[in-house]
């Protein structure tokens, strides 16, 4: 059984319908990268995945685990295992990190069946995962993204990931607005959590993020559908060639 | 016409409290001090002149005291109930050291109260033995609050008959907060208490004194509370109100604060008890140097209905006022706030702030906020500031993208909303236990933020 399989799925935001019959198979301990131009698709993708509420899935079937995803809350896939890196991380002024992340870890583990941890034994773990991405500790004292830079940001999602450790982790366009320091940095703490056991879908508009997470397999959307799948040359020859040799020829809306 | 002056006539009917006054004035209150009975019948003529006030009175606008005035109640005037110090435990904030006077059903409870330790210098007694022992401790009795055109503060006056007398002298910073903890039980049932507090700090003295109102069933009774405070030269008093009566009752609680010069007055109002409440916190800046803040937060759910007003006089120059009140509101839950600010034609250099944020979690939630500024003076710094808001959907999917349930992100931004105007309270077991309250179905990590 494969860990994710998403079939014609088809979703919309308001009337506007942007994914258009999009099929993927992603199994344990793989690393798809999803690439394509603007408005291809690639972000609502990952928003569906998640749950969002903004997104309508008009159609298609999404099996995570041998169940219906698109059945289960936000929270119920978050406990399940899938964890969305966000493009733009949601400021939420007058929650501390620490007290958010201990609060997700804790509904995590029990609906893992595990116990909760309390304050201090929750000090020990993060003082490991904030090494992960060379984060400052003073950032956990702080109000979730309240005020940080754009490479914080980032830096957070991927903290969340490493604490929250899921089986499938979604990275929405990750790299955006990151300089090539933060860059390394992001991809490290993302290549450390890389395991035989945990997946990646990594959404990108760029091929540089693929030079430091290199992925198995690699999709271009375009138009709302998966136009080509291959290997991780097929990333290069993307940042060769661009999109228009991929995309000519497809017009938008025409279902395969 | 007709029906105005119907109207009318239901509203200022005193009838059924002229039987209790006369009860009063005739039993148990005639060991009052002759000045405090003319006072009283002074205060009882203006009530009967007055009548309850109607929405078209400007201070009442929204507010309908017709659910309050339409039952008849019995003033209680000797002690009753059966409340043990066990009961009193959640309304301690842990705290059982503190300096604190007892109230239940309006009638002071020397047996649950805790004045040992007093430091020197400080007085602090119930007012009727205040009336028998130390009179002079109580000479500013109605010197303070204008019953005059106030119908509550009136009726209050009219009947008081116990409460609390503080007297803080010159120089004395009381380490501990002083807690007057007014509580009912179901014998209160029917019945109207109206304490009355007398609060003097002296000259550069400092102390923090703590009004709770609680309820121990949820009787229908009618609380009308007032509380005269006077800060003197240099003085510093933290004064917290906390109602956290039952939900059927009914809550009238004024507050009047003169300051003298460089005195500094902290007032942090909460309120989430009560079917009708009215708060009315009033504080004149009456020397140069002084500062005011008036904070608050109320959380209302189901029907309640809750009116903060505030009133800041700033009648000298160089003075400075900070005002934020907040409120949650859910359910069909209505929330008033009446911030009025007067600054006097020759209160220069006034510095004053006033914002009201409201946050709304539910469509059937009410808010009417008014400021209202009247400013005499020309060279002053004036701003206020009101919002209204729900929760932000994009924080809840963060939230729940991570595991955390619906229940819990609500409460978690609830609290993120009313974070910063609880961080202003310094008391920090008042601060803990409002935000405990805040997050009361959170249980498992409030002890971190």
């Amino acid at each position: 059984m494969s860990l994710l399989e998403i079939r014609g799925l088809t979703a919309s935001v308001g009337d506007k319908p942007i994914l258009r019959g999009i099929d993927l198979t992603v199994n344990a301990g793989e690393v798809h990268a999803v690439m394509g131009p603007n408005g291809s698709g690639k972000s609502t993708l990952a928003q569906v995945l998640a749950g969002n509420p903004a997104y309508e899935v008009t159609g298609g079937s999404i099996s995570y685990k041998g169940q219906d995803l698109l059945e289960m809350e936000p929270e119920a896939r978050a406990q399940a295992g899938i964890f969305l890196a966000f493009q733009y991380p949601v400021e939420i002024p007058g929650v501390s990190n620490a007290y958010f992340l201990r609060a997700a870890y804790n509904e995590v583990r029990k609906a893992r069946g595990e116990g909760e941890v309390d304050p201090l034994e929750f000090a020990d773990i993060m003082e490991e995962k904030l090494a992960f991405v060379d984060m400052d500790p003073g950032m956990l004292s702080r109000s979730v993204n309240t005020g940080f830079s754009g490479g914080e940001k980032k830096r957070n999602e991927i903290l969340q990931l490493a604490v929250l450790e899921p089986s499938l982790a979604i990275l929405d366009e990750t790299d955006s607005g990151l300089d090539i320091d933060a860059l390394r940095t992001v991809a490290d703490g993302v290549n450390k959590l890389r395991s035989a056991d945990r997946s990646f879908i990594v959404v990108t508009h760029y091929q540089r993020l693929l030079n430091y997470i290199v992925p198995d397999f690699v999709h271009v959307l375009a138009g709302g559908r998966i136009v080509k799948s291959g290997g991780k040359e097929l990333a290069l020859a993307l940042e060769e060639k661009g999109y228009d040799w991929l995309t000519e020829g497809e017009p938008a809306g025409v279902n395969a | 016409m007709t029906a105005e002056a119907t109207i009318d006539r239901v509203v200022t009917a005193a009838t059924p409290f002229e039987d209790a006054f006369r009860t009063l004035i005739e039993g148990d209150g005639a060991e009052a001090p002759s000045q405090i009975q003319s006072l009283r019948s002074a205060a009882f003529d203006a009530f009967r002149r007055l009548g309850f006030p109607t929405t078209k009175n400007e201070d009442w606008h929204f507010t309908s005291v017709a659910p309050i005035v339409e039952h008849d109640y019995l003033h209680i005037t000797t002690p009753s109930g059966d409340v043990r110090r066990a009961a009193l435990t959640p309304f301690l904030f842990g705290r059982s050291e503190w300096h604190t006077l007892v109230f239940v059903n309006g009638r002071y409870a020397a047996e649950l109260s805790n004045t040992s330790g007093l430091p020197k210098g400080v007085k602090l007694l119930d007012l009727r033995r205040a009336w028998r022992e130390a009179p002079q401790l109580t000479e500013q009795l109605g010197r303070i609050t204008r019953y005059d055109d106030h119908a509550f503060t009136a009726l209050n006056t009219a009947f008081m008959h116990d409460g609390a007398v503080l007297r803080v002298d010159a120089d004395v910073e009381v380490e501990m907060p002083i807690h007057l903890l007014f509580v009912t039980d179901a014998v209160a049932a029917k019945s109207m208490m109206h304490p009355r507090n007398l609060i003097a700090v002296g000259r550069h003295a400092k102390a923090t004194v703590i009004e709770s109102y609680v309820s121990l069933s949820d009787a229908v009774y009618f609380t009308n509370a007032v509380t005269e405070v006077s800060v003197a030269d240099g003085a510093t008093l933290h004064h917290y109100k906390m109602q956290r009566e039952g939900m059927r009752a009914f809550h009238v609680g004024t507050i009047e604060t003169k300051q003298a010069r460089d005195s500094h007055y902290i007032s942090f109002s909460f309120a989430t008890g009560g079917s009708l409440t009215r708060t009315n916190i009033y504080t004149s800046l009456d020397g140069e140097g002084c500062g005011a803040t008036l904070n608050g937060l109320y959380m209302l759910d189901g029907e309640q209905h809750c009116d903060h007003q505030t009133m800041i006089e700033h009648t000298q120059p160089n003075c400075f006022s900070r005002e934020l009140y907040k409120g949650v509101l859910d359910g069909q839950s209505h929330g008033v706030f009446n911030g009025k600010v007067y600054v006097d034609p020759i209160a220069q250099k006034t510095d004053g702030k006033q914002t009201n944020n409201t946050l709304l979690l539910s469509d059937k939630a009410q808010i009417d906020t008014k400021p209202q500024l009247e400013i005499f003076a020309d060279d002053v710094k004036c701003t206020h500031g009101a919002t209204v808001g729900r929760l932000d959907e994009q924080a809840l999917f963060y939230m729940k993208s991570r595991g955390v349930s619906r229940q819990l992100a609500r409460e978690l931004l609830t609290y993120a909303f009313a974070a910063d105007v609880l961080e202003t309270i310094e008391q920090t077991s008042v601060r803990e236990e409002l935000e405990r309250m805040t997050l009361r179905r959170f249980t498992t990590v409030a002890d971190e933020r």
